[in-house]
């Protein structure tokens, strides 16, 4: 599945990287403060999928705690968002989730398949459920107000946060990490056997992956102003990202932006236009993505592409896919 | 002392009738179609308002309308396992996958089901009074319908258990799910066996809503709690059996019982504790292989 390649490698090179990049970073000069937050929540929902699909990607294990490392960054920041400059709170935020996942890591990983799947959503809840006690029973007080700041800050950050995430994506995906997660995903006794350390392996990476989520909670904080175990810790945000990565592909590095930036958009257009049926249709696309692209949407170009040259008549374009 | 207790436990047993109904309905569609089915709380959910449009528009006994709410919801999940998860079952390349993709789906439905129901009855919450009048058990007191929908619910587990181990269909199932493909070279039908347990465990799922509904009052938001409380007891109970989902529910509803004479708030945190003490401890659940 992961050999499948859509375009010529050309065109990712990183010069196109980087004139998105000047676009992205120098928006807040040209377009409406609106579309900065909605730029930043795109953004958002990009770190929650790609950090998803580091580790679930090529694993197969079906991880539902994002809400976890994102809930724990949101935390972070109610706590520590007065007294500490944003960036250290940020850079908090990553390590918190990033010791969590290291924990949850190695007490999961050794289970397998929809185990560890139902393993991280217990601990969500159980999580949030905590929370929810402590915050009603112990301290008294339900919910934290979060300090302001401003959008294009957030913005900047969430962006910042978003390049690091993808150079690290890139870089990992070539290193021996990232083969001997492959490796794992495509038979773990094999891959135990030729001597790789399987649980240290995952563990790492799904510990990597949790930083730019516990980061990306911390900023987003600021951007809600109040929050509750509620808001922080929703199980939507464990799903969404497995969905907008399925939504958009898992077998390029591409495949899950793609899912996410078109998800979110998706979303923010259904619930200005059908506040009423958003919900609905929501799940409606959803069952239907699932059902009807099973390799995503970067799985559905190659098999358009087939589909017109073999109308063209062309054997050696056919050939070559 | 004695009076404590047994409030606690007659409490205990009482909700966990209810759980144990919905975890086998859970571990039925779990067990032996394979679906991890996240929306299992919908299904209760509309076996409830069923219940309560029967009721409060028809004014028909809501124990009659189980005969009702049975088939209605069988239809609705037989046919969503034909449309939806039979499909995804044959486009999956392994088992795994099919597991990973069909809990995803399950999550879709989940919305789906949600926001149709708020479409049809609103978002509010509602409830109708049926025999309320309390008895008392061993000195202690509660209230008539909660005993009868545990009757009832253990009725009807025990039913579905011999209908499980005794009719001819009910052995197609027990083969499936011990092993699909063996089962279907055996001339098991493999398809409908799947869907048939996909709205079996719908049916047990709106049966269990029909019986809250007697009980509690019901909103279109109400059904993911029971997913939750199905996952733990199945969990519990070990994925994919069925009399340890039965008794499963029993246990966790003692727990739970237990834990909310000591500190009310703390019954759902105790049962997220269990239940990753479980998975992390014995996995197989106490009645797994």
């Amino acid at each position: 599945m992961n050999s499948l390649r859509v375009t010529p490698k050309s065109f990712l090179s990183p010069g196109i990287f980087l004139l998105i990049l000047v676009l992205l970073a120098a928006s807040p000069l040209y377009v409406s403060p609106y579309t900065i937050v909605l730029l930043t929540t795109i953004f958002m929902f990009v770190i929650l999928t790609v950090s998803w699909a580091i580790f679930s990607g090529p694993t197969g294990y079906i991880s539902l705690a994002p809400a976890a490392f994102f809930g724990v960054g949101i935390y972070i920041t109610a706590m520590l968002g007065k007294e500490l400059p944003l960036l250290v709170v940020v850079g908090i935020g990553g390590l918190a989730s990033f010791v969590l996942a290291l924990i949850i890591g190695a007490l999961t990983l050794r289970l397998r398949g929809i185990y560890f799947a139902i393993l991280t959503f217990g601990l969500v809840e159980l999580i949030r459920h905590f929370l929810l006690f402590w915050e009603t029973n112990i301290t008294g007080t339900r919910g934290r107000i979060v300090v302001l700041v401003e959008n294009d800050v957030i913005f900047y950050i969430m962006l910042a946060i978003l390049v690091l995430l993808m150079l690290t994506t890139y870089f990992l995906r070539r290193s021996k990490f990232g083969l001997a997660l492959q490796s794992i995903g495509e038979n773990e006794e094999a891959a135990a056997h030729r001597g790789i350390n399987v649980t240290m392996v995952k563990v790492i990476v799904f510990a990597i992956s949790a930083i730019f989520m516990g980061a990306a909670g911390a900023i987003m904080a600021t951007k809600w102003t109040y929050i509750d175990p509620y808001i922080a810790f929703n199980p939507l945000f464990s799903f969404l990202p497995a969905l907008m990565a399925i939504f958009g592909g898992m077998g390029q590095l591409y495949g899950p932006v793609i899912g996410a930036v078109i998800f979110t958009y998706l979303e923010e257009v259904l619930t200005t236009r059908f506040p009423y049926y958003y919900m609905l249709i929501f799940g409606v696309v959803l069952v239907v993505a699932i059902l009807y692209l099973p390799n995503g949407l970067v799985g559905l170009l190659p098999r358009l592409w087939r589909r017109r040259w073999r109308k063209g008549g062309s054997a050696k374009q056919n050939a070559s896919t | 002392m004695i009076k404590i207790i047994l409030d606690v436990v007659v409490a205990g047993l009482l909700m966990g009738g209810i759980y144990a109904l919905i975890a086998v309905g859970f571990s039925l569609q779990y067990g032996v179609a394979r679906v991890l089915n996240i929306a299992h709380g919908e299904f209760i959910m509309i076996g409830a308002f069923i219940t309560w449009t029967m009721y409060t528009v028809f004014g028909i006994n809501p124990l009659v309308s189980l005969a009702i709410v049975g088939p209605i919801i069988f239809i609705i999940g037989f046919l969503l396992h034909k449309v939806l998860f039979a499909r995804l079952r044959i486009s999956s390349p392994s088992p795994a996958a099919y597991e990973g993709k069909s809990l995803l789906a399950a999550f879709g439905l989940l919305y789906i089901i949600q926001n149709v129901a708020i479409l049809i009855w609103g978002a509010e919450v509602k409830g109708y009074s049926y025999l309320t009048s309390s008895f008392s058990l061993w000195g202690a007191v509660f209230a008539t319908n909660r005993l009868v929908a545990t009757l009832l619910a253990i009725g009807i587990g025990l039913a579905f258990y011999l209908f499980l181990a005794r009719a001819r269909i009910g052995k197609a199932i027990r083969a499936a799910a011990q092993d699909p493909a063996t089962a279907s070279l055996m001339g098991v039908n493999i398809n409908l066996v799947l869907a048939l347990c996909f709205g079996l465990g719908a049916l047990l799922a709106g049966f269990g809503g029909s019986l809250i509904s007697m009980m509690y009052s019901i909103q279109p938001a109400m059904g993911f709690q029971y997913t939750i409380i199905a996952i733990i007891v199945v969990v519990l109970g070990g994925l994919g059996s069925i009399l340890g989902s039965f008794i499963g529910g029993f246990i966790l509803g003692l727990v739970g019982s237990i834990v909310a004479y000591w500190q009310p708030a703390l019954s759902l945190v105790a049962y997220y504790v269990i239940f990753i003490l479980l998975l992390l401890i014995r996995p197989a659940g106490i009645m797994g292989k």
